[in-house]
């Protein structure tokens, strides 16, 4: 009987395809825009998450002051090796100090941040070797003057396919012997480029630059957590053991902040995942839109077709039968408007994929949802007007004009 | 003549509307038809033949009275087993032909037997046996608005007789036809009644038209007045 019933139904929709068109394309939209909406939102989540994680492993900021405010006091080196001995669920601390320097090559020259660190700090802010290598802890103790260069600074400096690996570089009065270039990371989190730093050791900047030696020279450590290890207990214990260190009373504020990656994650990802739901949630409503635009059509094609209905009766339809035949009818209207809607969600997603930069992740789950939704809207706005036209009268149907 | 009763009807009534506005339309039909007749149902309008009609089509049910259709009471029969009835054993023809627009005349023909459950293939084939005994089947690709009143009627009639059915119902078959198609349809009728032994009742307020029948009812104010057979 079901098969009879979309039989006759794939009849009805071939033979007023006009008005099959118009019923289905509410719900070509509604489901359409959910699945865009659901699977731009997951590509926008993925992208800030890999963006974040980017800047590092676990990576942890403490930072001199409050926001972006300066005139705090910086880190000394007894500061970073205490937070490295005392503070649990720590993979590696490196010491950080950065500051814009004009550099020079041959007769080019640009502004860049000079970073002097140690060499663990590659591996806390997740950076690869892009070509050479990178500096080594000897380098570090014997203040070397070697620095590893970004590739943006490749570009600006050398050029276009030049391997700078063994040139010389002049950072203000220094010249320092250019040993490796990292890999690119490209843009950041903020749409700043990652890849425009000058990195050396830290000692080389102190001894060489700065000229400052011993007391506080860091304006930023770089802490990596352990695998695992929640982020929040790392910041709650460096920034008690700082303030213990910097003897604050229960009463100050502290002069300092720690900045977890992490957490920004998590924050960011979950302020996406509230606008993906909240703009899923505004496409659903597009959806039932779309379902009771079904129903309408429904309505006004059982009026219209009463006399169809009429003659189906009076050969021999059954009530249920023709009950079937509409709501089957609603059904396979909304089913091919779910299928179309994924197909157009499909091309919709890969397009602004590519427009907005976001990865396109294909999710089954959200496809399915949305088909299935689709078809239950097909039963909900199919069976009232599929019970008026079963309710009908073969007399009054037939007489119908 | 085989005298096997078809029909029996014994006091059948029908009442529209109640109270004051109540309005009888048969009151208390007595009649009995045997399988095999050829009947021409005549009246005024507001005679009572269409309820009449309704009735013997098992679309409607009678207020009082009983119907006996092939021995089956009617008048007990829910709308759905009235539907089963209606489909195993009834065809209909009516004036506006009431084919499906947009429907191709073998698709329209194939139309009752798509509540019977007949494979793609044996529809086909009763689709256009049918089509071919009201000399069609050259145009069983065309939709009605390809086709001629008198076409549309003779697919109406392939319809009617796709299934088979003991009887024939025409409300007005050739109402809506000019005289030379009218004459071609009531051949065809009467071929269906003689040849197939397809019992036919039919409304009609033509003389001519009723004149192919071997029995004419007159229908007045809800009974029946003259029941003439034709000696043949």
């Amino acid at each position: 009987m079901i098969f009879n019933a979309l039989l006759i139904a794939i009849r009805e929709i071939r033979r007023n395809l006009t008005r099959s068109f118009l019923t289905v394309i509410g719900i070509v939209i509604g489901v359409a825009a959910v699945i865009t909406m659901v699977t731009l939102g997951r590509g926008a989540t993925e992208t800030v998450k890999q963006q974040i994680s980017k800047m590092g492993n676990n990576l942890l900021v403490l930072r001199p002051g409050q926001g972006w405010g300066g005139g705090a006091p910086l880190f000394s080196l007894r500061d970073v090796e205490a937070i490295r001995d005392q503070v649990p669920g720590i993979a590696s601390v490196a010491p950080f100090v950065s500051s814009n320097a004009q550099i020079i090559y041959q007769e080019k020259s640009s502004s860049f941040d000079v970073q002097g660190t140690t060499s663990n700090y590659f591996e806390i802010a997740n950076w690869k070797v892009g070509s050479g290598r990178f500096f080594t802890d000897q380098e570090v103790a014997e203040s070397s003057p070697v620095c590893v260069i970004g590739e943006s600074i490749r570009k600006e400096l050398f050029g276009e396919g030049v391997d700078p690996v063994g040139s010389k570089i002049r950072v203000k009065t220094m010249t320092l012997e250019v040993v490796g270039v990292t890999a690119v990371k490209g843009q950041g989190g903020f749409g700043d480029d990652l890849d425009d730093n000058v990195i050396t050791p830290y000692t080389t900047v102190i001894h060489r630059l700065s000229g400052r030696q011993g007391g506080k020279n860091f304006n930023q450590v770089m802490i990596s957590g352990n695998q695992g290890y929640p982020g929040a207990n790392i910041v709650a214990d460096v920034s008690a053991l700082m303030r213990e260190r910097r003897k604050i009373t229960a009463n100050e504020e502290d002069n300092f902040n720690v900045f977890d990656s992490l957490q920004l994650a998590e924050v960011i990802s979950s302020s996406t995942k509230v606008m993906t739901s909240l703009l899923g949630a505004v496409a659903g409503v597009s959806l039932l839109v779309g379902g009771i635009g079904i129903m309408n059509i429904m309505l006004v094609s059982v009026t219209e077709r009463t006399r169809e209905i009429g003659i189906r009766l009076a050969i021999g339809a059954r009530a249920r039968e023709v009950l079937l035949q509409f709501l089957v009818e609603a059904v396979t209207l909304s089913c091919i408007g779910g299928v179309s809607g994924i197909a157009l969600a499909y091309g919709l997603c890969s397009t602004l994929a590519e427009v907005v930069g976001a990865p396109f992740l294909f999710d089954p789950k959200i496809n399915i949802i949305a088909f299935v939704f689709s078809a239950a809207i097909g039963i909900l706005f199919g069976f009232m007007p599929a019970r008026r036209a079963a309710s009908l009268d073969p007399i009054d149907a037939l007489r119908h004009e | 003549m085989n005298a096997e009763k078809l029909i029996q009807l014994h006091g059948l009534t029908k009442r529209y509307g109640s109270g004051d506005a109540a309005f009888l339309a048969l009151r208390g039909v007595d009649l009995t038809i045997q399988r095999g007749e050829f009947v021409a149902v005549m009246g005024p309008s507001g005679s009572g033949k269409s309820t009449l009609m309704n009735l013997l089509g098992c679309l409607d049910t009678p207020t009082a009275g009983s119907y006996l259709f092939k021995g089956i009471a009617v008048e007990h029969l829910n709308k759905d087993q009235r539907s089963l009835l209606r489909r195993h054993a009834l065809g209909f023809i009516f004036q506006g032909f009431n084919l499906l627009a947009r429907t191709s005349a073998l698709e329209n023909v194939e139309l009752p037997l798509l509540y019977r459950g007949y494979s793609r293939k044996q529809r086909h084939e009763m689709a256009r046996e049918a089509l071919a005994q009201v000399s069609l089947s050259d145009k069983e690709r065309n939709t009605p608005a390809e086709l001629s009143g008198g076409q549309q009627q003779r697919v109406a009639i392939a319809r009617a007789i796709v299934t088979q059915p003991d009887t024939l119902f025409a409300d007005e078959p050739t109402g809506n036809l000019d005289s030379q198609t009218t004459v071609e349809i009531m051949e065809l009728l009467h071929r269906l009644n003689t040849d197939r032994g397809i019992s036919i009742i039919m409304v009609t307020h033509e003389d001519e038209v009723a004149a192919c029948a071997r029995r004419i009812i007159h229908v007045r104010d809800g009974l029946i007045y003259q029941d003439t057979k034709k000696e043949s």
